[in-house]
């Protein structure tokens, strides 16, 4: 089994440590993991994505061309990266940050305003941790509590104190998908 | 002991420090940056010798003055640096002295790029700087794979007296992925019969790559042979993936070798009998068990990120025995297993004949697209 999911955003929303985390939870779950960010001269232009490969045996590629599986946090990634999702697969957006609705029905999507449950949550540089609970509530690759370990583990001391409110908003915004989802037709 | 989740570049530095690491001197340059930065801590933390220098040519002089002592030394560049440094790297090869390179390839020629490329394969293999030698070349696929190779490295160059290079790319560089770290080795430092290491109360070791008397370079060059003639039959690294029952077999080496092993269980999964062969010396090359693989395979699928250059190697190989596909993506294009598993599904379709050019067949389907 393998799972792969892109995200993607502008530098500073937090995509680069949504995949880390994601990473973190299924090495700590005992599986294969690989993360990969773009490094090249995109993320220097400001917006910043990366791959999270997660399997039961070695990986391969440690990208592929149509993941089943994508987080987008702006309107740029959106319009370049929506016709990538693999048909069937899912698609989380922060419509916090777009104001347009998912073009196609052919993948599973909801909008999520990331930023403002981020904020009710407590602090709204969680939207990308909002983003992961709502995709882990479409594709059940990991549990909330496999994140909820990974970030008790991982997280550095100085932020250990944030930990209840980013539990508070990865499950809000596994709430919010839950209600909110579009099923791919 | 526990997995940790490390970036390629950190790796790679933290299991050479593991490994005995003395002396590091770098210059930057993306997409190895990491490892530069993270000795820039960690090496003085240890009281080791840490130098980043105004050139890549000062660090690769630095490198071999630190070499001549017999302390395990390292640089690590990207392919414009270790242009650079091809000059030091044939005086550190013709005086016979161990290091260890690490090169995380980008997109070429020239400044190119900084995404991930193997077009620095030639350079890198066939020697780089001026002379005969022969550079020992590890080409990890995965960042356990490098970490565990990096204590390798270091005793195969302290073994032959040789350049080591570890050939990555900038992905490999870039990635993270969960490892298990080597224990932590103490540093040894041995009285090596050649190492320039303080004379007193012994003979004086001379260290050097001028040999004016033609005969002696000779003598010189046959030595370099001899010592690289045995790395060649005790040398030999590569990986081996669903090859019992293949009659198709893909060769590729470091990121395109790990991409094709998802192509390859994609194939597998439509029935296809495929198999992977990665090496993982690149030199000395495999040519004796590629040679072997001819007898079962019907076809061979040769994939790099570059055009062509291992291809050379396999046909050396294979010697037109049977027939040959290659595929190649260029300038820093990382490419995606899609790729790979229609070049299987062609081959399968249609092995072609032993006597095909594979690479000028590629270039008319590139040409073509």
């Amino acid at each position: 089994m393998q799972t792969e999911v892109f995200l993607a955003g502008f530098g500073g929303q937090g995509v680069m440590f949504a995949g880390q985390v994601l990473s973190y939870a299924a090495m700590d779950a005992g599986k294969e993991v690989t993360w990969i960010p773009s490094y090249g001269p995109e993320m220097r232009g400001g917006t910043a994505n990366c791959t999270v490969v997660i399997a039961d045996e070695e990986i391969g590629s440690p990208l592929v061309q149509n993941p089943p599986a994508a987080i987008i946090m702006n309107l740029p990634s959106l319009d370049k990266y929506e016709s990538m999702v693999k048909p069937g697969g899912v698609l989380i957006v922060n419509s916090s940050m777009v104001d347009r609705d998912v073009a196609r029905n052919d993948i599973t999507w909801v909008s999520v305003p990331c930023n403002d449950i981020a904020e009710e949550a407590g602090d709204k540089r969680m939207a990308n941790i909002v983003a992961t609970g709502a995709l882990l509530a479409l594709l059940p690759v990991l549990s909330l509590d496999d994140i909820e370990a990974a970030l008790n583990a991982h997280m550095p001391g100085r932020h250990k104190n944030l930990l209840p409110k980013n539990v508070d908003a990865l499950k809000r915004g596994a709430e919010y998908a839950k209600q909110h989802v579009h099923k791919a037709q | 002991m526990a997995r940790e989740m490390w970036k390629g570049n950190e790796a790679i530095a933290e299991a050479a420090v593991r490994a005995g690491l003395e002396a590091y001197f770098g210059y930057p340059i993306t997409p190895q940056n990491e490892v530069l930065e993270y000795l820039s801590h960690r090496m003085p933390e240890l009281g080791r010798a840490f130098v980043q220098a105004e050139s890549e040519p000062a660090v690769i002089n630095m490198v071999y003055g630190a070499a001549c002592t017999g302390a395990r030394v390292m640089t690590s560049s990207s392919s414009p640096g270790i242009s650079l440094m091809q000059e030091g790297l044939s005086y550190i090869a013709g005086t016979e002295v161990p290091m260890v390179l690490v090169n995380v390839m980008r997109g070429g020629p020239g400044l190119g790029n900084i995404a991930p490329s193997q077009g620095d394969y030639n350079q890198i293999c066939k020697g780089g700087g001026h002379g005969d030698y022969h550079p020992i070349v590890l080409a990890p696929a995965s960042i356990q794979e490098a970490v565990d190779l990096m204590p390798v490295a270091f005793e195969l160059a302290h073994k032959y007296l040789n350049i080591c290079t570890i050939l990555i790319d900038g992905s490999i560089g870039q990635m993270m992925e969960p490892i298990q770290l080597p224990e932590m080795q103490p540093v040894v430092r041995k009285e090596y019969g050649w190492a320039v290491s303080g004379a007193k109360g012994r003979e004086r070791h001379i260290l050097t790559s001028i040999y004016l008397d033609v005969p002696t370079e000779e003598k010189t060059n046959l030595r370099l042979l001899g010592r690289w003639r045995e790395a060649q039959a005790n040398e030999i690294r590569y990986k081996e993936y669903f090859l019992d029952d293949a009659e198709y077999v893909v060769i590729g080496f470091g990121t395109a070798g790990r991409i094709a092993l998802s192509a390859v269980r994609a194939a597998r999964a439509q029935g296809h009998k495929v198999g992977l062969f990665r090496p993982i010396s690149v030199n000395p090359f495999p040519y004796k068990r590629v040679e072997e693989l001819c007898k079962q395979a019907k076809s061979f699928l040769v994939v790099e990120m570059n055009t062509g250059q291992m291809l050379k190697d396999v046909q050396a190989a294979v010697r037109n025995r049977i027939p040959m596909r290659f595929y190649g993506r260029l300038g820093g294009v990382m490419p995606f297993p899609d790729e790979f598993i229609q070049e299987i599904q062609e081959m399968i379709k249609n092995p072609g004949k032993p006597d095909d050019d594979p690479a000028d067949l590629w270039y008319q389907r590139m040409m073509a697209r």
